[in-house]
């Protein structure tokens, strides 16, 4: 059976290449910074299961302080000169596009077929993480495509990793480390103190009042915990259950589907969804860190407020409770 | 109530624009001792949190072979495509990009699209270039910006279709969380209630993008590049 774990591995042997290509990178005024990023990032890869969790916190913050006071800079790319691509996409033509392709659809065959094959009595692929497994799956054998197809130097794809990498930086440990602290909040259970504070001091006298402070607070709430799966439970425990359901009568399948949608709207908006605003941005190479949230606020204003609306218009209307 | 100092120090660091790593790890310390948790218990709870999320950070092993392909000129080849595509605009490009994608993740197929595998490689530079022969070149603002809706159009059709289908992550844990407190809902009537929103984001979104068009071609007649 094809585990996490063996993914794992895999991709610490991909970031320890890259960590090696970063030392050797001399574009790099901080190359060492770089490597020793790169380095601890495919160490936790390789060892994370087999270390204590002190050592793995330990791990993390030393990623943290590398990342936050700038160990890290940004080695300029053997990139071909344009002309060089250009000829070459002319050479390759369409083809080029089947290894891209290859990742999303061995994505979606691993997610449909892979998950329920059986081999000797074991399933393939770890049928809970098939998704992930698939991903990675899908890379390999792009990869191996690409280079058998291309016969490029064996270095190249690492070497164009690491100049990607560079360009995304510390901002590629964010989402992990924001699930982190989601964690850490969970377990000092900022979400019953949240939600306490909101029943405590806003008036819910009248249905619509309790729908908008759902809806508001959902949004508001995903925005700050950068999840909108943290938020539901607190919310909808506070206010939409004991209020919406329970006192005014709405529907609760209404209630979930749209305000879990208006957590949506919060995620849209806030940097802590790190892996959804801030590393496109990076991605993309874009000057302005947050220039994916400024595209994407008017349209998570109005429909926050269309959400609200429909809600209040729905919930007490079909299917209600009792 | 002490705990809630993490979000304080959480809100403050993103206001400040203080490195997001740093601010983590202090609201980290601060939760944690709040919470009455020994300094060696925290970094404890923090490490076994960082180890079980890895696979958040799998997402980024697709970086090399993207990067191997653009060394080939996959990007190149994207714009060419789109060279020969008369009525593509970015606008009109990103908001098909967005409907497939809407489409396909309200069908449970969220694993096709994402910013790393298909908007960096393929969709910005195919969009960018339908700006460029729009417009007749573009400045470094433009550019930047419609790259930037194109992770926006990848976002909104992802968030705004997976919650139509019925076995994803979040309807299960709704049906889950609402049972644990005595009310039984089923994930079909959920679905169901998900498509209103769905078709007002697609209508919204969709029509900013079209927006898009018009910015562009206004900030080229005030603008002209060199």
């Amino acid at each position: 059976m094809i585990t996490l774990e063996q993914v794992y591995v895999f991709a610490g042997l991909v970031f320890a290449g890259v960590a090696v290509l970063s030392a050797r990178d001399l574009s790099n005024l901080r190359r060492f910074g770089n490597a020793a990023f790169w380095g601890l990032f495919a160490a936790s890869f390789l060892f994370g299961s087999h270390l204590t969790n002190a050592e793995n916190g330990f791990l993390a913050l030393a990623l943290a302080i590398l990342g936050g006071f700038r160990f890290l800079g940004a080695g300029r790319g053997h990139e071909a000169a344009v002309s060089g691509r250009f000829a070459s996409a002319e050479r390759h033509g369409n083809w080029l596009f089947m290894p891209a392709l290859v990742v999303p659809a061995t994505a979606l065959f691993g997610s449909l077929v892979l998950k329920t094959m059986i081999v000797g009595g074991a399933p393939l692929i770890d049928p809970k993480q098939a998704t992930v497994i698939s991903l990675a799956l899908g890379v390999a054998i792009a990869w191996i495509a690409a280079t058998v197809w291309i016969r490029p130097r064996a270095v190249v794809a690492l070497d164009e990793g690491r100049r990607l990498m560079d360009a995304i930086g510390w901002a590629a440990v964010l989402p992990q480390m924001l699930a982190s602290l989601g964690a850490v909040f969970a377990l000092a259970g900022v979400g019953k103190a949240v939600g306490t504070l909101a029943t405590a001091y806003i008036p819910l006298e009248s249905p619509l009042a309790a729908v908008c402070a759902y809806c508001l607070g959902m949004a508001l709430f995903t925005a700050i915990m950068g999840n909108a799966f943290a938020a539901f439970p607190v919310m909808t425990a506070a206010i939409g259950l004991p209020l919406i359901v329970h006192k005014f009568g709405g529907s609760p399948a209404i209630m979930s589907a749209i305000g879990m949608l208006c957590g949506f709207c919060g995620t849209l908006t806030t940097p802590m969804a790190a892996n959804f605003n801030i590393v496109p941005a990076a991605l993309l190479e874009l000057p302005d860190r947050n220039a994916v949230i400024k595209a994407q606020l008017p349209t998570a204003f109005l429909l926050l407020l269309c959400n609200t609306i429909l809600m209040y218009l729905l919930v007490f209307r079909f299917g209600a409770h009792r | 109530m002490l705990v809630l100092l993490g979000i304080a120090v959480v809100v403050l660091g993103f206001a400040m624009r203080a490195n997001p790593l740093l601010v983590i790890a202090v609201a980290t310390l601060v939760t944690g001792l709040a919470a009455g948790l020994e300094p060696l218990a925290v970094v404890a709870a923090f490490g076994k949190a960082f180890n079980d999320n890895r696979y958040v950070s799998l997402v980024f092993l697709v970086v090399p072979v993207i990067g191997l392909l653009e060394r080939y000129g996959l990007q190149e080849r994207a714009r060419m495509l789109i060279a020969r595509l008369r009525a593509a605009t970015p606008g009109r490009l990103l908001l098909a990009y967005l409907a497939l994608r809407q489409a396909f993740a309200s069908v449970g197929l969220t694993a096709i699209g994402g910013q790393a595998q298909m908007v960096r490689p393929l969709i910005a530079p195919m969009a960018e270039a339908a700006g460029e022969r729009m417009a007749g070149g573009l400045d470094e603002t433009t550019r930047a910006r419609i790259r930037a809706y194109a992770a926006s159009a990848d976002n909104v059709g992802a968030f705004f279709g997976e919650d139509i289908f019925v076995a994803v992550s979040s309807i299960l844990l709704i049906k889950g969380f609402l049972e644990q407190s005595g009310v039984i809902v089923q994930p079909l009537d959920l679905s169901l209630w998900a498509i209103p929103t769905a078709l007002l984001a697609l209508i919204i979104h969709g029509a900013r993008l079209l927006l898009l068009d018009r910015r562009i071609r206004a900030a080229r007649r005030s603008d002209p590049p060199q």
